[in-house]
């Protein structure tokens, strides 16, 4: 029993790095129509920029807790900036071409800032610094839940309410929500539909900022790659939960991760992908528009 | 209070308006009628900034505004109603209503107003939770129109209001276009195929073809017009 709870939790924090890179995913393809494959590439960029700031600060001395708070926050304002930056230099100029035009700019983008990082830093694997050390009071259950995966589990889940908090009842948020159902009449009703776009692009690189933070200090290695595996697997989920929805993409994660979870641990960790990758199919063939994908269809 | 001067726009490189002057006094209804694909619809759209204006000027309240963005457009006071309504499928009645409003932050104001558009539209505050995606097509206009209202508008475009809906709809939807213009001034300019409906209500109208104003005058002149009667009125 203690085996299947600890395949469990490991499944849960697996999915909760899924989710947060998978909704970034979601919100720009419900916006814009788009799947930024240069998405993971943020999430990658955000585990850097996290391990040069929480690198720098160790070695001045810094508590460990303010140097959590203080990359994390560097993360995810240098992860949004490129963000920011990739939508208006390689989309936004394609905003009006066909769906293909701005899906291979994306990939080219993916491709340059892989490149990019891999000449800036280093191709070899870094260590990234232990940022959450063991807590005491964590000591009986380690052997089932590590305090990384619970400090995963509590991070996203506060990141979760929060997101939600800003798409219901923000005004930016229901920019978002009304763009995503029909962008002409949310330009009609006053939105400035760029800033919206951006915002999405910002919060969603955010959220993969912040995923790139913790799963660094969870396994302890980073370099410049991680972003494309990461990426495809997040893409996946999204897909698995219906692409454009943020519930969606939750669920698609963490249906993904456990399903990954319990294939490592009760038949071999070589069929991790061949059954995360079955599960999409079946799930593509039964329900083409995801877990909680609507259907399209207009009304005239 | 709205002046079109040679104004000429288009999709890619068709020409979907290539001539356009008109002119729009405040206070009144004013409508263009055309069969389609004339360029009704496109001359809507260039007035909101949504196609480019790519010749002539577009002028509000003696103010330039073809070359602003659509959003700023709306500030100034132009609304518009678009073909086929555009609700936000996914939001309720009320939060159709609050994005109307998305411009406003005067909270008590923007309450009085949606109370004014219920009491127009009765059957809106009885679905106030429901989605928008889920009403029927004349509830659906309804809504469209409350929401334009929402945002106070000085100029309001209305683009086929009658388009799919049962004659008693279409009827009352009229009524309201009038009750609109007189109960708080505002201008209205109102696109229309059903020439007859709208000449009834308007003040004076334009008849437009292949992109081109070819008519203009006080409705009633246009009404008794015999080309008019043959080519759009079925008389």
């Amino acid at each position: 029993m203690d085996y299947f709870i600890e395949l469990f939790f490991s499944g849960l924090t697996r999915g909760s790095i899924y989710a947060l890179i998978a909704l970034g995913y979601t919100m720009v393809y419900g916006i814009i129509g788009l799947i930024n494959f240069a998405h993971g590439e943020i999430y990658m960029i955000g585990a850097f920029t996290a391990f040069i700031v929480a690198t720098v600060l160790s070695i001045y001395g810094f508590p460990l807790f303010s140097i959590v708070i203080i990359a994390g926050l560097a993360a995810v304002v240098w992860s949004s900036s490129y963000g920011y930056t990739i939508e208006k230099i390689a989309y936004k100029p394609l905003r009006h071409a066909p769906r293909l035009s701005p899906l291979i700019s994306a990939i080219g983008m993916s491709i340059f800032l892989q490149n990019y990082v891999l000449l800036a830093q280093t191709s070899d694997f870094l260590p990234f610094p232990t940022l959450i050390p063991d807590w005491e009071f964590m000591e009986p259950i380690a052997h089932i839940v590590g305090t990384t995966d619970l400090a995963i589990l509590v991070t996203t889940v506060m990141v979760m309410v929060l997101l939600t908090v800003v798409i219901k009842f923000t005004k930016i948020g229901k920019a978002m929500r009304a763009t995503a159902q029909d962008r002409m009449m949310a330009t009609l009703v006053g939105i400035n539909v760029n800033n919206v776009i951006s915002a999405t692009f910002i919060v969603g690189s955010a959220l993969a900022a912040i995923g790139g933070l913790l799963i660094a200090s969870h396994i302890g290695q980073i370099n410049f790659y991680i972003g494309f595996i990461a990426g495809i697997k997040a893409f996946t989920a999204a897909v698995l939960g219906g692409i454009g929805s943020i519930p969606g993409a939750v669920l698609g994660s963490f249906v993904l991760g456990l399903t990954e979870s319990f294939a490592t641990g009760y038949v071999s960790s070589d069929y991790e992908d061949v059954f995360a990758f079955s599960l999409l199919v079946l799930i593509l063939i039964f329900k083409p528009s995801g877990l909680l994908g609507k259907a399209t269809n207009q009304k005239v | 209070m709205l002046k079109l001067e040679n104004v000429q726009s288009g999709y890619g490189n068709k020409l979907a308006i290539k001539e356009v002057s008109l002119e729009i006094n405040e206070g009144e209804i004013i409508t263009l009628i055309g069969a389609n694909g004339a360029g009704k619809s496109t001359t809507l759209m260039t007035i909101c900034g949504v196609v480019a204006c790519r010749a002539g000027s577009v002028k509000f309240q003696e103010r330039e505004i073809h070359k602003m963005a659509p959003d700023e457009i709306v500030k100034l006071g132009i609304c518009q109603v678009p073909e086929g309504r555009h609700i936000f499928p996914q939001l309720t009645v009320k939060e159709n209503l609050d994005m109307g409003a998305f411009l406003r932050n005067d909270t008590e104001e923007i309450k009085k107003d949606r109370d004014y558009v219920y009491s127009l539209f009765p059957i809106l505050a009885e679905r106030r939770h429901q989605d928008g995606g889920n009403l029927s097509g004349g509830e659906q206009q309804m809504l469209a129109m409350s929401r334009a209202l929402m945002a106070r508008p000085k100029l309001l475009l209305l683009d086929e209001p009658s388009m799919g809906l049962a004659p008693l709809v279409i009827k009352q939807i009229f009524e309201i276009i009038k009750q609109i213009n007189k109960e708080s001034n505002t201008t209205i300019f109102l696109v229309e195929q059903n020439a007859n409906q709208a000449l009834h209500i308007a003040d004076r109208g334009y008849v437009m073809e292949t992109g081109r104003i070819t008519l203009s005058g006080p409705a009633q002149e246009l009404l008794a017009n015999t080309d008019i009667q043959k080519a759009y009125l079925g008389i």
